[in-house]
């Protein structure tokens, strides 16, 4: 089976901005494998995430997701194929404020018919995501915005796990938590993805958390940023 | 759900969002409204006079003859002679003829000397006559019969004197013939709630002792002297004609112009009302693009509500493409909520405009005699809300756009 994620000689070079950009020979995550990418911030990160994604495009190179050339893809295709294939999880503000929980954890589905159908019933999995997330029971109908910061964070891993995708993409999703928090957060998360077998890229500059990892990457070991010459 | 999601993203931005809504929606009521009055101004100003087919007066303009004839306004330039008046009357076509004597004033009001066929064969708004509120038509050489603005204006009742003043805006009364007010007519909202009919006769009676305009000094003849006198008047400013068969009115027209013994002019009513409209219709027409503009500048209004919003909901927006919304839905998004935005106006809009209307229908009509009918939107309204609401749609383009290239750009990162 082809790996989750795979990229291949990969260049990018921001539009506009001249001389930015970034380089990356050679990545591979397998499928259900579990990577933790660490580097600081202005590493790359966000372009890498954005790679993958599909809401940017290399400019020479490939990035495959399951297998796929993405950009072979159309762009409406494209934005479904990410709606199908990936969950996304942010350091915050994962959360429509103004709409309920069960409207915030099923809105990738709106986009993803597949994901949908693997979902089954779709409140009722929902439902079951957020009792294993230790999420209080009738959360579901409430707004997101009444919820704390440690709930909205679990609700959006409930999001990135409904219709188990196979890869899910963190990104610092701890970094608004504190200590207790984030043990108990990254605890009930890893039980999840490896209860659906599903592969996790997290990005952090938190190297405490790396024996969770089946593998620790430091971004700058496989990921050349260009910047201009000041 | 994401109807559901667009209309909570509204609801959290509530306060903003009403106002635009509000703006909107008073634009709208604004410009129906405008159009109500115009529409309604039209129809009562076409139905100040109906049932007429023809207006004969001295040879001037039609609209002139309309004016002075009709709406009291300006003077005539001459008058009828008694023995073309009775010429015509004699014409076959003719089925009724109402006399016209004008050029006397009480206050600032006119003073209408005319038959009692006035009051049998006068209609506005197409079949309504005038109605006596108070007291009897003129049965006296004396009586005057008066109309509901004059009444109101100097406080008269039934049985009040009057003292007719020579000439208009005069201050030479005809102090020896006092009137008395006989009957007092229902408002009409024509410019006859502005006048003091009396009869044919007595504008002959109060100027007996008068010559060329001034009064012969120390003549003075008695009331009951006057009455014995033969008041056949000499001239009438106009007449307004009945026709005993519509087919007959060009014919009759057509005689009345080539009278051969004086130069009279006949006009159809209905053809210098429009005439006269495309005058007065100027003013409308001004109203109604202010109106316009009104609608424009909510609009644009809105327009700046979604450019101003889009700053804030970026983080809304990289959700979306993070979830596999397209940037096509983002702009779909945008356009929706423009059209809940500005559907909501136009419908609280034209809540508003019947709630007004509700309201001010009948203050309208008593004050100014102007009937607002309240009837259901019509294809016009619909298609003016229509309109409004696909304009909304259009307008948000612009911002939907600059949505559509910043979810390009930020994906799902945004970026501070």
């Amino acid at each position: 089976m082809a790996p989750i994620i795979s990229l291949q000689d990969v260049q990018f070079r921001w539009p506009g901005r001249t001389g930015f950009g970034l380089s990356v020979p050679q990545f591979e995550l397998a499928r259900g494998e579990a990577v933790l990418l660490l580097g600081a911030s202005g590493s790359g990160k966000s372009t890498l995430l954005s790679l993958i994604g599909g809401t940017v495009l290399a400019s020479q190179g490939t990035v495959r997701v399951a297998g796929e050339d993405i950009a072979s893809l159309p762009g409406g295709r494209r934005d479904r194929f990410r709606a199908e294939q990936i969950g996304m999880i942010f350091q915050q503000f994962n959360l429509l404020p103004f709409g309920s929980v069960l409207d915030n954890i099923t809105l990738p589905l709106r986009f993803a018919p597949e994901r949908r159908k693997r979902a089954g019933d779709v409140q009722r999995a929902a439902a079951g995501l957020c009792a294993a997330l230790a999420l209080p029971e009738g959360l579901l109908t409430a707004k997101a915005a009444t919820l704390s910061v440690g709930q909205q964070q679990r609700v959006a891993v409930a999001r990135a796990l409904i219709g188990t995708p196979p890869l899910l993409i963190a990104d610092e999703p701890t970094s608004a938590l504190d200590e207790t928090a984030q043990g108990q957060f990254l605890d009930l998360m890893f039980q999840q993805i490896r209860a659906q077998r599903s592969g996790l890229l997290m990005v952090s500059h938190d190297p405490r958390m790396a024996d969770r990892f089946d593998r620790v990457i430091e971004m700058a070991d496989f990921l050349h940023v260009e910047r201009p010459a000041a | 759900m994401i109807l559901r999601l667009a209309f909570g993203s509204l609801l959290a931005r509530a306060l903003t969002v009403t106002m635009t809504v509000l703006a909107i929606a008073l634009s709208v009521a604004l410009f129906l409204g405008v159009e109500k009055v115009r529409t309604g101004a039209k129809a009562s100003f076409a139905d100040t006079i109906s049932g007429t087919d023809l207006i004969v007066g001295a040879r001037s303009g039609s609209v002139q003859l309309l004016l002075y004839s009709v709406f009291r306004i300006g003077n005539a330039t001459n008058n009828v002679t008694w023995q073309s008046y009775l010429d015509i009357s004699a014409r076959p076509e003719v089925d009724w003829i109402v006399p016209i004597s004008l050029g006397d004033s009480h206050r600032q009001f006119r003073v209408m000397g005319t038959t009692l066929g006035f009051f049998e064969h006068y209609k506005y708004r197409r079949d309504r006559g005038l109605e006596v509120a108070e007291g009897k038509l003129m049965a006296d050489l004396f009586d005057t019969v008066i109309g509901a603005d004059v009444a109101q204006a100097l406080g008269y009742q039934i049985g009040d004197p009057i003292v007719v003043a020579h000439g208009i805006a005069s201050f030479t009364e005809h102090k020896d013939q006092p009137f008395r007010v006989a009957g007092i007519l229902e408002k009409t909202g024509t410019p006859v709630d502005r006048t003091v009919i009396v009869s044919l006769q007595a504008i002959e009676a109060i100027h007996v002792d008068w010559q060329s305009g001034a009064k012969i000094p120390g003549k003075t003849t008695p009331a009951d002297k006057i009455r014995q006198m033969d008041l056949t008047p000499k001239a009438v400013t106009a007449a307004l004609v009945g026709v005993t068969s519509p087919l007959k009115t060009f014919a009759l027209q057509r005689k009345i112009n080539t009278y051969p013994e004086e130069p009279l002019l006949a006009i159809l009513p209905g053809v210098a009302l429009q005439e006269l409209w495309g005058i007065v219709g100027l003013a409308e027409t001004a109203l109604l693009a202010v109106s316009v503009m009104v609608v424009i500048t909510a609009l644009i209004g809105l327009m700046a509500t979604l450019f101003a919003s889009l700053n804030e909901r970026r983080r809304e927006m990289a959700i979306y493409r993070a979830m596999g919304a397209s940037p096509r839905v983002i702009l779909g998004l945008l356009v929706l909520e423009a059209l809940m935005t500005t559907l909501l106006g136009a419908l609280i809009g034209l809540a508003m405009l019947y709630l007004g209307l509700w309201i001010a229908q009948p203050l309208v009509d008593s004050a100014f005699g102007l009937y607002l009918p309240i009837e259901p939107p019509g294809l016009r309204e619909l298609g003016v809300l229509a309109g409004v609401i696909a304009a909304g749609a259009i307008v948000s383009m612009l911002p939907a756009l600059r949505a559509y290239r910043l979810s390009l750009a930020d994906g799902m990162m945004v970026k501070t």
